[in-house]
């Protein structure tokens, strides 16, 4: 963990530029104005939100696959972390869409995605909640995870197919055709400050699931060998 | 032993259980009646409103009735500890799990023919004109239903409030399922009845997806 200082320093230096970028250097967007700036956080939720989830899906696989217990820390802490983003990145949309669309929410292709994303992660979170053995908690978990992971791109095409059957009142007036190239550049440091912000908090989430991994053993060995605890302890590292 | 016939077996016996008590039958026919008759006291069920309304709602009932009716499917093993035995048999855990999806598929199909019919009724739409691409329809979503919610009710029968697991794991996976189901539905009980070839394809990629799914994890799944 000794880059975790540096990170840190990074992603504050990051999210700083990146929230003065957007506010006051970011040109002024022609139909929307100031609402608009939400954007450059919002985007970056989703982008967090998507490499967590990913991250995820590999790490289900990787247990699966392997059987190393790394890989279920990981899954659990991609998972957390990308509902995580994905409750700021909808409710940043909700803020947003009030104003920009005069309504708090549509049915639209990518909300809907986003929100049966939001609950088949949470509800990935209470499955692991409720199986107490962890290897079979883990293989279980990843089972389902795979098919979360499987069914958003589903979801997205059903939705988009219905959609476009029945044009929803609002269309999506964001900053689709062309940016402006100063915008775009303001739009690279806040997706970037959101991801660095968003390792950093997955890598300490795995550091805490590793920690609890590690007292969990240390517990059943000071129940069965209670002589080996005292050696366990002294070797633990302080961290 | 192919898999094909383990599966065959399974089905047999799932089958035979089933139809010595046919508790399970009777309990989702009723619930599943029981719901599109409560739905009926929230909103007015005229010819008209009832087409805007019904596909969505004869699915919902279908969906619901599934999640509570695939929950014994492997709640009832894990309980009887009879999960181990079909371990231990010498067959591939993928017909084990076949078996299961294929008797499921059964029962709520025999849940939707007992229905649809009261449903027309009761709400006043005629299904008789478009029954064989109903009946496309209605396979293939009972088909995806059956296949995810099987492989979702092992999972839950390993875990603590396995009964309300089950719905809340199975009906955010069933989103585009849903979507689909009711969509055609709606388009052949219109009153120019057609059928986008779209939702078809959907229901079908839905059923493609997921059982492939479940026969590459299959072995994980039902490993001990």
């Amino acid at each position: 963990m000794k880059a975790r200082i540096p990170l840190t320093v990074l992603a504050a230096g990051l999210m700083s530029v990146a929230g003065y970028a957007a506010l006051f250097i970011a040109p002024d967007e022609r139909t929307m104005h100031e609402i608009q700036r939400i954007f450059y956080f919002h985007l970056g939720c989703w982008s967090a939100m998507f490499t967590a989830l990913t991250i995820t899906f590999v790490a289900n696989i990787g247990w699966l696959l392997t059987r190393r217990p790394q890989w279920d820390w990981l899954s659990v802490s991609g998972a957390e972390v990308g509902v995580a983003s994905c409750t700021a990145g909808l409710i940043t949309g909700v803020l947003w869409g009030k104003p920009a669309w005069g309504i708090w929410w549509t049915w639209d292709a990518r909300l809907t995605t986003c929100f049966v994303l939001w609950l088949l992660y949470v509800s990935y979170l209470i499955l692991r909640g409720l199986i107490e053995d962890p290897g079979r908690r883990a293989t279980l978990s990843a089972v389902f995870g795979i098919f979360a992971f499987l069914d958003a791109p589903l979801v997205y095409v059903s939705n988009r197919l219905w959609r476009t059957q029945h044009p929803a009142p609002v269309l999506l007036g964001g900053a689709n055709s062309g940016l402006d190239p100063t915008m775009g550049r303001v739009l690279m440091i806040s997706v970037s400050a959101m991801l660095t912000m968003m390792l950093i908090v997955l890598a300490d989430r795995y550091r805490l699931e590793r920690l609890r991994h590690e007292l969990d053993e240390l517990r059943v060995a000071g129940e069965t060998r209670p002589g080996e605890l005292v050696s366990a302890l002294a070797k633990a590292p302080r961290n | 032993m192919s898999t094909a016939r383990a599966a065959a077996i399974l089905l047999e016996k799932e089958l035979r259980l089933e139809f010595r008590t046919r508790e399970l039958l009777n309990a989702t026919i009723v619930f599943a009646l029981v719901v599109v008759v409560l739905f009926s006291f929230s909103f007015d069920p005229t010819s008209a409103e009832s087409r805007r309304i019904g596909p969505g709602l004869l699915w919902i009932a279908f969906l619901f009735s599934g999640s509570l009716m695939l929950h014994p499917s492997f709640g009832r093993e894990q309980a009887n500890q009879t999960l181990d035995a079909l371990r231990m048999a010498p067959i591939s855990p993928f017909a084990l799990l076949l078996g299961k999806m294929l008797a499921n598929f059964l029962f709520l199909s025999a849940a939707e023919i007992v229905l649809i019919p009261v449903f027309a009724v009761l709400y006043n739409v005629s299904v008789l004109a478009v029954a064989g691409r109903f009946a496309v329809v209605l396979i293939l979503g009972t088909l995806g239903l059956c296949a995810t919610g099987t492989v979702l009710s092992v999972i839950a029968a390993h875990a603590r409030m396995r009964e309300l697991l089950l719905p809340l794991l199975l009906l955010p996976i069933l989103t585009p399922l849903l979507i689909a189901a009711v969509e055609a539905t709606a388009s052949l009980l219109a009153p120019q009845p057609g059928l986008e070839r779209g939702w078809l394809a959907l229901l079908a990629g839905f059923d493609i997806v997921f059982l492939t799914a479940s026969w590459l994890l299959s072995d994980f799944l039902l490993e001990e």
